[in-house]
């Protein structure tokens, strides 16, 4: 039976070549992790790093900024791109593990409180209204409810799933406790999906990540929040500035240490932070100033370990908090 | 071809028969019978309807460029390469994983195994794997592959985790092929001095090839389409270069479309259309030579 041997031939030297292939390769890898919302930035800064650094080879994984942590802490991955610094639990098992790690923030986030434009009674929302609108058990079933002078109709709330790290950072920044929401709105994971909800419902509410609300400006109304110091509607202009609080927040990578004992990992975190202003921007995220940048910098070319969030949660201003910390061990 | 017609054949006969006999078709035979033959058409036009979007959707982006270029975050610029040469690396290394592995279960279970309670025991264990969800075979993989045997997120991994998935399935379909072959073949080999290794070999394998091959078939389609377990034992989302190696990181078209779909730019959903037509391209040749593989050993069956 010639054709049962050839076959039984082919596969022994398919299987001998794949044994040989075990070889360890000799590439080059950078390898990152980490939250969706981070993502767009780290893979444009990939993309332009490879083109420039043809040898080495990054790859960039979405886990969410916590599973990118786990990745991260079983030293599997080198950078952790996170939406939220680094949690004490986390910060705990890196003491545990030993690792220790550079916290970087690379450009700010904004998210986008939006409603119908045919919505036209929402001039404003302060924090008070919008904390019992998305209170867990709230009570808040009509537009009346949330302001008397406003209609009596339904009020559709739309938001991120629990999985999101725009969830989170929405239920800390509104609620004070991350977590903290009512259950029975249409949630989703993907963005897109809110968007849509929103641009065909007039009664509709709803908040997700600004480069998204930017996409899709001409469908949907930004409200602007009054957390005290009158209403601030969000633009590239007010987050940068810090106006827009609290729903801004700043975007991180986390290096490993002993990753920047290799060449390409330096290369490409240096690459990173030279050029993240323009991507940050072209892919939707806003820049940090350029002050903080150089103070970013800075923190990386004197290896500066450790987080500056330890006891802070919520808003907080970058440039005040990097400039202290280096200063202050100098 | 023949056969089928004549199939077909037999069973509208009877209702043609009591046409021409009463003059009038019995109403609920003629229902039940249309009945049949809607649920058999659904299930075609779904496919049909489905094929026919994706496509006209996919259509524009398909193009030399788009299969030889990695992703990138300008959508005129992006490609499958990298996830295409992904999921061809992930499905060689599975076949040539689980096929020995397979086929030899198979034979064990089939030709050398004594029916002991022991043995009984392993094949009752093989039928349930095949029911287990992707899922759990994805976080098997990730503590054994990955962290125990230190093989990283790498193709190998991802193989062999692949591998454990659709080991079951090829299993059973290579058992039933094996026991197809009739008795006679085997009993004609011993009577000429074969041994029992020279009888498997030379006889009983090549006559259940065809079935084993199709057996084969359905599980590399299934793990072709396969997300779950990959995404859990951390195939990445953004790679820009092909393995080298087993042990590279890799990506996979499937995670490809899924990335591309839920990008919020309407250019990107264009090119995951365009990802499922390269992906469906992919599986009809794989089906198409293994066909081709089929026949050839189809001639050389023992009748």
């Amino acid at each position: 039976m010639p054709e049962g041997k050839r076959l039984w031939w082919g596969l022994c030297v398919l299987s001998l070549g794949m044994v040989l292939g075990c070889a360890p390769s000799a590439n080059r890898q950078v390898s990152v992790d980490g939250s969706s919302t981070v993502y767009p930035i780290t893979q444009a800064v990939a993309e332009d790093f490879q083109a420039t650094h043809p040898g080495v080879f990054v790859t960039v994984g979405i886990s969410g900024t916590g599973g990118g942590f786990k990745k991260f802490l079983a030293k599997e991955t080198d950078i952790n791109d996170a939406s939220r610094p680094i949690k004490p639990q986390e910060l705990q098992r890196a003491q545990e593990q030993g690792i220790e790690f550079l916290e970087l923030p690379i450009a700010y986030d904004g998210i986008t409180v939006v409603v119908n434009p045919q919505n036209d009674w929402v001039d404003h929302l302060t924090l008070e209204e919008l904390r019992r609108i998305w209170a867990p058990e709230s009570s808040v079933r009509t537009w009346k409810d949330v302001r008397p002078q406003w209609p009596n109709r339904p009020i559709k709330l739309y938001g991120p799933g629990t999985d999101s790290g725009t969830f989170d950072y929405f239920t800390e920044a509104v609620m004070g406790k991350s977590g903290a929401s009512r259950s029975d709105y249409q949630a989703s994971e993907d963005d897109n999906v809110l968007v849509r909800g929103v641009a065909t419902d007039r009664d509709a509410l709803g908040y997700f990540g600004y480069s998204y609300y930017e996409e899709n400006k001409d469908q949907l109304k930004a409200v602007p929040i009054d957390a005290g110091q009158g209403p601030v509607a969000p633009s590239p202009e007010t987050i940068k500035t810090g106006r827009y609080v609290p729903l801004s927040r700043p975007l991180f990578i986390y290096v490993s240490l002993p990753a920047l004992q290799r060449e390409e990992v330096v290369q490409f975190v240096e690459f990173y932070l030279e050029e993240v202003p323009r991507l940050a921007q072209e892919v939707g995220y806003i820049p940090l100033s350029a002050n903080i940048y150089s103070l970013v910098r800075q923190r990386f070319q004197q290896r500066r370990t450790g987080t500056l969030f330890q006891d802070h949660s919520g808003p907080v201003d970058l440039e005040k908090l990097l400039g202290g910390s280096l200063s202050q061990k100098e | 071809m023949s056969e089928d017609s004549r199939r077909f054949a037999t069973k509208q006969d009877p209702t043609k028969a009591l046409l021409r006999r009463n003059g009038r078709a019995p109403w609920l035979e003629l229902v039940f019978h249309g009945l049949c033959a809607a649920v058999a058409w659904s299930a075609l036009v779904v496919l049909a309807v489905l094929l026919f979007y994706v496509t006209k959707r996919g259509w524009s982006v398909l193009s030399w460029q788009f299969l030889t270029h990695a992703p990138s975050r300008f959508a005129h610029k992006a490609g499958v390469y990298p996830a295409l040469m992904g999921s061809l690396w992930l499905i060689g290394l599975t076949i040539l994983i689980s096929v020995p592995l397979g086929v030899g279960a198979a034979i064990y279970l089939e030709e050398f195994a004594r029916p002991t309670r022991w043995n009984r025991f392993l094949e009752l264990n093989i039928a349930n794997l095949a029911g287990v969800p992707s899922i759990i075979y994805g976080v098997l993989g990730l503590g054994v592959f990955v962290r125990w045997l230190q093989l990283g997120r790498s193709v190998l991994a991802g193989a062999l985790t692949m591998s454990l998935l659709i080991l079951p399935v090829v299993i059973i379909a290579a058992r039933e092929a094996i026991r197809a072959v009739p008795d006679s073949i085997r009993q004609g080999a011993y009577a000429l001095g074969a041994t029992r290794w020279q009888t498997v070999r030379d006889h009983v394998l090549p006559a259940a090839m065809p079935g084993i091959l199709t057996g084969l078939i359905l599980s590399v389609a299934r793990a072709l389409g396969e997300t779950a377990p990959l995404v859990t034992i951390g195939a990445l989302t953004y790679v820009v270069f092909v393995p080298h190696s087993p042990l590279d990181p890799f990506t996979v078209l499937p995670i490809q479309i899924y990335n591309w779909a839920s990008d919020y730019r309407r250019e990107f959903h264009d090119l995951a259309a365009g990802a499922i037509v390269v992906l469906l391209a992919v599986l009809l040749s794989i089906n198409a030579v293994a066909v081709v593989i089929r026949h050839r050993f189809e001639k050389y069956r023992p009748r």
